[in-house]
This record gives structure tokens, C-alpha cells and sequence, in this order.
């Protein structure tokens, strides 16, 4: 409330709040006398007519408000200058209880991480490989797990197309716990260059053929073209995925002798990624993860598979 | 002579100045005062304006009724800022015209999606949402990535938003249309989501 531009303000908000508060009243007892009977006709008739009639006898009289309603707007003027007192309301006036929305979710952060650090100190004395198998790691984790990664991986860690799956020990950058928690802190971004303009349709095709190749027999004329596609692939893709095609972590390169397609597995969908290359990303959590909580969710996630 | 209601009652031009009076007393002590006030008026440090791609991108987000199931409002509570990140603060919105802080969160909030998933999550999630969250209820936007922007009125946009304070420069404005034209309303809108909530980012 301290950053007004002038004082001027201050002064306005006391004073329409408290002006406010003091008409209300000035209006409420005001309306709560009951206007003198004098002049009226004795009879069951309280207030003064209006001069409204309808249907020959019904008239509109002039009345107070009852009386236990009158009793609320009075406990509510109460209760306006008690808040008043209490909290910030009034200009700069930090109000007898120092309230803060800032303050209050300080509080509520500081009182929470008491009741948490215990337990993340238990987890910090511990192994990765150990958190894996700790069922209350394995609770948080999971609350972790489905808020951070499920929206790619899937909320069971089975992933799908273009997001690995978690559960199959197969590791795109490393399966160890080193490697997970350092994916998870630091996040990836895969880089398979596009080959499509290099060596053409046919190239691509030859190509496709010689990798689906390293992971299933082919005969005839498959056979033929993966056999042209070996060549290309020794003086180019081999660089990250190895001469034998097992893939290599430090790139994030896939290994191409499995049954595991990240992008799929058809001739189709592996010329696809031939001719466009991939650049699948994960991104970096540590902004927004502590490694405190990092360390459980790598424990969680090395846990699908150990 | 005694005050009587009825006087005002019977007033109409009376009676329309005191109502309009009383009632905006409540706007003129809570809003008129955030005006003139620091934290309210002043971005954030290093904060930049959209890009003109974000820009449009924005009124994409605007057109398709995101802001009626997405708020961009992280509530300064424990349970909101374990989950999105920082509490969403003042400074943040002054370039917003309007706001899309929202009221409903019928998906999750997306104050600070920015740079949370990559831009070929965000395609796919777009076109088919159950492609990439098989549990989602959001509707698919496939059309997006089929409809081209022209950017013809983006310098428009830029300049009627630096009339109410958006520090937009020359430069800005005359690359507009070609910073736009040939993108896809897709890319648009996916280049606003993922600049969404950086400027806090990291920030506990």
C-alpha cells in the first residue's frame, strides 16, 4: 500500500471509507425514527399514508425498517470498523494485525516446508536406486510425476508417440539415476538433422531400408535397397548412432537394432524422420522443480523399470 | 421541513445522480486508487511487449474462448504455486488489453505455460488434445494449423495498444505485417502460450 503515487490517496480512500461508514449511519438512524402519529387517525395504522390507494382501501404506508433488520446493518457497521482497526484498509494504515496476502503465503509456505523437510531429509540420506523403492518417495513422486510429466509421458509413464516411454528400460540419454535426474534438471533437445534434401527420395528410401534392417530380416528387393542404403548410412548416420546402429546417450541418438520407434516403425515413419529430422525436446525443470523434489521424481521414474 | 425519502423518489434525475453516487462509491475506494500506483502501473523489470506473432497469437486465444475454461492467475497459495510456479503479480499485466486472468479452470491455469512443454507438444496437443493427454476434455483446434494470418492489421493492433501505454517503437510496427504474414494461426497462438509467464520464472 506504500507505493502510491502521492499522499493524496491515502487521504481519499480514509476518507470515502470512513465517510461511507459514518452516512450509512447518519442514513440509518435517520430512517429508523418512526414518523410521529399526529394527524392520523387512531386505529390499526402505524405509519404516515403516502398517498397511494388502491382498490378503494389498500394504502402505501410510510414505515421504518423492522427492527431486526435494522439490528444487522448496525452489527454490520460494527464488524466494517472492527475489520477496519484490524486489517490494512484505511490509506497506508498496515491495520493492528499486520496482514499481508504476501505475508499470509509466507506463512503458509514456512509452515508447510517444517512439516515436509523431515521427510525430504530422510530422502536426501538416501540412493536414488533406494528412493525407487521407497513407498512414501513413490507417493510423492507419483503427485510429482502427474503434475510435471504425465502431459507427455503419460500419466502411467508409458509415453506415446514422440515422448519416450518410461516403463521399458530402454534409455534414450541414459538409464542410470545420474542421467535421469540430470534429463529432468537440465532437460534435452535431441538433434536428428533432415536428410531429405541431401540425398533425395531415393537415398531417403535406401536409407530407411538398411535401419529397418538392423532390427528385422528383410529379403528381395528390401533386401537390395537396404543394402544400397549401408553405404550412406556408415558415412552419415553412424556419426551418432554408431557403426553397428546402438545408439549412443551422450546424444540422445536411438539405438536402430530394437523394436523400440520413438516416431515409429513403419518404412513410411522412419523415411519421415529420415527426410525431416527430429528434434524432440524435454524440457528443463530446476526452474521450476527444487532438486530436493527432482531427486524424488528421478527415484520415481527409475522406478518404472527397477 | 422534515427530510423525506420521498422527495428523492419522487426526483427522478435526483434519484438516477445519488444511485449512480452511492454505487460507485466502492469502485472509486478499491480500483480508481490501483491507477495511481506503483506495483500496478509499472511492468516488470527486463518485462518486453509481445512479439507481433505473439500478438496475434493473443487474439487467437481471445476469439477461441480460452480465457472461458484457462484463468492466468496463480493465486498466492501454497497448493497454486507448488503446481504452476510464482504467484501472478500485478506487474505482469499491465501490457494486457484486456486481461485473461479468467475465473474458470475448467483446464489448468496457463499463467506461466511458457516454456513448459515444447512447440511440437503444443501442435499436437492443439489439433487432437487426447493425442499427447489421453485423460483431456479440451476440444481440438485442428483448423488452427490450416488458417494463414496476412498480418494486414497487426500494425494496427501495435499502434492502438501504444495508445494506452504499450511501449511498442517504430521498428516494432513496420515489421509487423512481415514478422506475421504466412504463419499459421497454430504458430501464433503457440508462440503467445509459450512466452506466457516467463518474466517470474524460477522465482520462488
Amino acid at each position: 500500500m506504500s507505493d502510491f503515487f502521492s499522499v493524496f490517496w491515502k487521504f481519499w480512500i480514509t476518507t470515502l471509507t470512513l465517510g461511507g461508514i459514518a452516512f450509512c449511519l447518519v442514513l440509518l438512524i435517520n430512517m429508523s425514527k418512526r414518523p410521529s402519529d399526529s394527524g392520523h387517525a387512531a386505529g390499526e395504522q402505524t405509519g404516515e399514508p403516502m398517498g397511494h390507494v388502491w382498490d378503494e382501501d389498500l394504502q402505501e404506508l410510510n414505515n421504518p425498517l423492522p427492527t431486526w433488520w435494522l439490528r444487522l446493518f448496525y452489527i454490520s457497521i460494527i464488524f466494517g470498523l472492527g475489520y477496519l482497526v484490524l486489517y490494512p484498509g484505511l490509506g497506508s494504515y498496515a491495520g493492528y494485525l499486520n496482514w499481508t496476502s504476501r505475508g499470509a503465503y509466507v506463512q503458509e509456505k514456512q509452515s508447510a516446508d517444517l512439516e515436509i523437510k523431515p521427510i525430504f531429509d530422510r530422502f536426501a540420506q538416501m540412493d536414488i536406486t533406494e528412493i525407487a523403492k521407497d513407498p512414501e518417495a513413490r507417493l510423492i513422486g507419483q503427485r510429482l510425476f502427474i503434475n510435471h510429466c504425465a502431459q507427455c509421458h503419460g500419466s502411467d509413464g508409458g509415453g506415446q508417440r514422440g515422448y519416450p516411454n518410461l516403463k521399458d528400460n530402454d534409455w534414450l540419454w541414459g538409464g542410470e539415476p545420474a542421467s535421469i535426474e540430470q534429463t529432468i534438471r537440465e532437460g534435452r533437445q535431441a538433434q536428428m538433422p533432415a536428410w531429405g534434401t541431401v540425398y533425395g527420395e531415393e537415398g531417403v528410401k535406401q536409407l530407411a531400408h538398411y535401419v529397418l534392417s538392423l532390427s528385422r530380416p528383410v529379403n528381395g528387393d528390401d533386401a537390395a535397397l537396404a543394402a544400397k542404403g549401408a553405404p550412406l548410412f556408415a558415412t552419415t548416420c553412424a556419426a551418432c548412432h554408431g557403426a553397428e546402429g546402438k545408439g549412443n546417450p551422450v546424444m540422445g541418438a536411438p539405438n536402430l537394432t530394437d523394436h523400440i520407434w520413438l516416431y515409429g516403425g513403419a518404412e513410411k515413419e522412419v523415411m519421415e524422420t529420415i527426410r525431416h529430422g527430429r528434434h524432440g525436446v524435454m524440457p528443463a525443470h530446476k526452474d521450476r522443480l527444487s532438486s530436493a523434489h527432482i531427486r524424488v521424481l528421478a527415484g520415481y521414474v527409475y522406478g518404472f523399470s527397477h | 421541513m422534515r427530510f423525506t425519502h420521498e422527495k428523492i423518489e419522487t426526483q427522478l434525475p435526483w434519484l438516477v445522480i445519488l444511485v449512480i453516487l452511492v454505487i460507485s462509491v466502492g469502485g472509486l475506494v478499491e480500483i480508481v486508487p490501483l491507477f495511481f500506483q506503483e506495483s500496478t502501473t509499472s511492468p516488470l523489470p527486463g518485462m518486453k511487449p509481445y512479439t507481433a506473432l505473439q500478438l496475434e497469437g493473443r487474439d487467437i486465444y481471445i476469439r477461441e474462448g480460452c480465457v472461458g475454461c484457462h484463468s492466468q492467475m496463480i493465486r498466492p497459495f501454497r497448493a497454486e504455486t507448488e503446481r504452476y510456479g510464482h504467484y501472478s503479480v500485478a506487474a505482469e499485466s499491465v501490457w494486457d488489453h484486456p486481461f485473461l486472468w479468467g475465473s474458470k479452470r475448467t483446464g489448468p491455469d496457463l499463467a506461466r505455460v511458457g516454456e513448459r512443454y515444447s512447440d511440437d507438444w503444443h501442435k499436437a496437443h492443439l489439433n487432437n488434445p487426447r493425442d499427447v493427454v489421453p485423460e483431456s476434455n479440451m476440444p481440438g483446434y485442428p483448423f488452427l494449423s490450416e488458417a494463414t494470418l496476412d498480418g494486414v492489421i497487426t500494425p494496427s493492433k501495435m499502434r492502438a495498444l501504444r495508445q494506452v501505454g504499450v511501449p511498442y517503437n517504430e521498428e516494432d510496427i513496420a515489421g509487423a505485417t512481415a514478422a506475421v504474414a504466412g504463419k499459421t494461426e497454430q504458430e501464433a497462438l503457440i508462440a503467445y502460450l509459450q512466452g506466457l509467464g516467463l518474466g517470474l520464472k524460477g522465482v520462488n
